[in-house]
């Protein structure tokens, strides 16, 4: 190691290897410029990204958590004095990254409706009662195995306008870190056999429908608690290290 | 063999009942030494302020390191670690945000050369069904943004949608147009 004229303490090559992140494949997300969904068209970049090589800014990242979750940020349910209305549920999963390793000690975060359809916030109008006992927010960090749980209740549908009779499926918006900028992730989690899915230009806006699947959480009956909630899985697959032809062969 | 990754979708625009917090501008206080306070407004195709978004900002420390297992510089020095480089604010009404920070150091690109000093910024906001990255650099450092490997890339009549503008003592302003004759520039990461 040397000290650079900037005063930096570099390796002494000023040459270094980092890691690097696969791209999605194409379709895996969606096009910033979609019509089925209005409010994309003022809100997309007309002109060419510029390729942005993955250097120390893109593969570090935030590590979040510690002093941010307070006992109860994970469970919805017990945020007020009385229990919510609707269909107490459970929903856990893995977050790992797209070469299966496990993401550990990251930060997610969650808000929904309340199972009535409506958002606690102050430009939501739909005309669906609130709940006093339902926030509809929580956040989770994941364990070593990058392992999480959050224990809310079944979210409902709602009207929102972007074209006639449009109802969005039931859904929980997730905000996820990962390790690296280049990992950060902002999803929704649907629920399976929605029939709203096959009429959501949101959900469909993801060209690939096997990544669109990624979107839609399984049921469990194995994890369901008798007598008390059903449960829900939904792993969540960040951006991941490239192949690459160096890779040492596995037993 | 690579999975499918989790699909972006839009954070729509409710995310503000969860996403921001308090201190998430503010990533040292007002009153720190060296503090600058970043700027701008968030705008649309039609050159209309966008007051459902939301600006996260990520960069290296005022030496140019991370507090990150990645670096492979090793661990910053005790009394550095407080710094941690990430800033979160939603847009206004008028599309207004702003970032308090102090301004980073210049960082090796890894192959030798050297990057002039910068913010990574995710753009969200409803309308958008995945994040706008783009970077952020300082109008002070005319030297290290020539030969800053990623502004040289750039198309030439384009950098300046890059640069911040000075705008007082501590103050820099960046305004960011999703769209339009003054777009800014997006990076594809």
């Amino acid at each position: 190691m040397s000290v650079s004229e900037q005063g930096l303490l570099v390796p002494d090559s000023g040459e270094f290897d980092l890691p690097v992140y696969a791209k999605p494949e194409p379709g895996n997300h969606p096009p910033l410029d979609f019509p089925g969904y209005r409010s994309t068209a003022l809100r997309h970049p007309r002109q060419p990204l510029v390729v942005l090589p993955q250097r120390l800014t893109e593969v570090t990242g935030p590590l979040l958590g510690d002093g941010l979750i307070t006992m109860g940020d994970a469970d919805l349910t017990t945020q007020h004095a009385g229990e919510p209305q609707g269909q107490r549920i459970i929903v856990f999963g893995q977050v790992r990254d797209s070469g299966g390793r496990p993401v550990p000690d990251t930060l997610l975060e969650i808000w929904q409706t309340n199972a009535a359809g409506r958002y606690r916030h102050t430009r939501e109008h739909h005309p669906a009662p609130l709940d006093p006992n339902f926030t509809g927010t929580g956040r989770a960090i994941t364990d070593a195995g990058g392992r999480y749980r959050f224990i809310t209740i079944q979210p409902g549908s709602y009207p929102w306008g972007n074209h006639r009779n449009a109802w969005r499926p039931a859904h929980i918006h997730f905000s996820l870190f990962g390790r690296a900028f280049t990992q950060r992730l902002v999803t929704q989690m649907y629920f399976p056999g929605d029939p709203l899915l096959a009429f959501d230009p949101i959900y469909n806006s993801v060209p690939d429908e096997r990544a669109r699947g990624r979107m839609v959480a399984e049921f469990s009956l194995d994890d369901t608690q008798p007598e008390w909630a059903l449960a829900y899985r939904f792993d969540i697959v960040l951006r991941g290290p490239a192949a690459t032809i160096f890779e040492e062969p596995h037993e | 063999m690579s999975e499918l990754v989790t699909p972006s979708q839009t954070v729509g625009p409710y995310f503000s009942m969860r996403l921001p917090w308090p201190e998430g501008p503010y990533v040292v206080p007002e009153d720190a030494p060296g503090a600058v306070t970043i700027f701008g407004r968030l705008y649309d195709g039609a050159g209309d302020p966008v007051p459902d978004g939301l600006i996260e900002t990520w960069q290296a420390d005022p030496a140019g390191r991370f507090a990150h297992p990645d670096d492979p510089r090793g661990p910053v020095p005790d009394g550095d670690q407080a710094f941690r480089g990430f800033g979160r604010c939603p847009t206004g009404h008028d599309g207004s945000w702003k970032i308090v920070t102090r301004k980073p150091g210049p960082l090796p690109s890894g192959d030798g050369r050297t990057q002039a000093p910068h913010l990574d910024v995710s753009v969200f906001a409803r309308g958008a069904l995945d994040r706008s990255v783009t970077r952020l650099y300082f109008p002070d450092e005319t030297t290290a943004n020539t030969s800053d490997p990623v502004l040289q890339t750039v198309p030439a009549g384009r950098r300046h949608t890059l640069i911040a503008v000075p705008a007082g003592p501590g103050l820099l302003r960046f305004d960011i147009c999703l769209q339009g004759d003054h777009e800014t520039v997006f990076f594809d990461l």
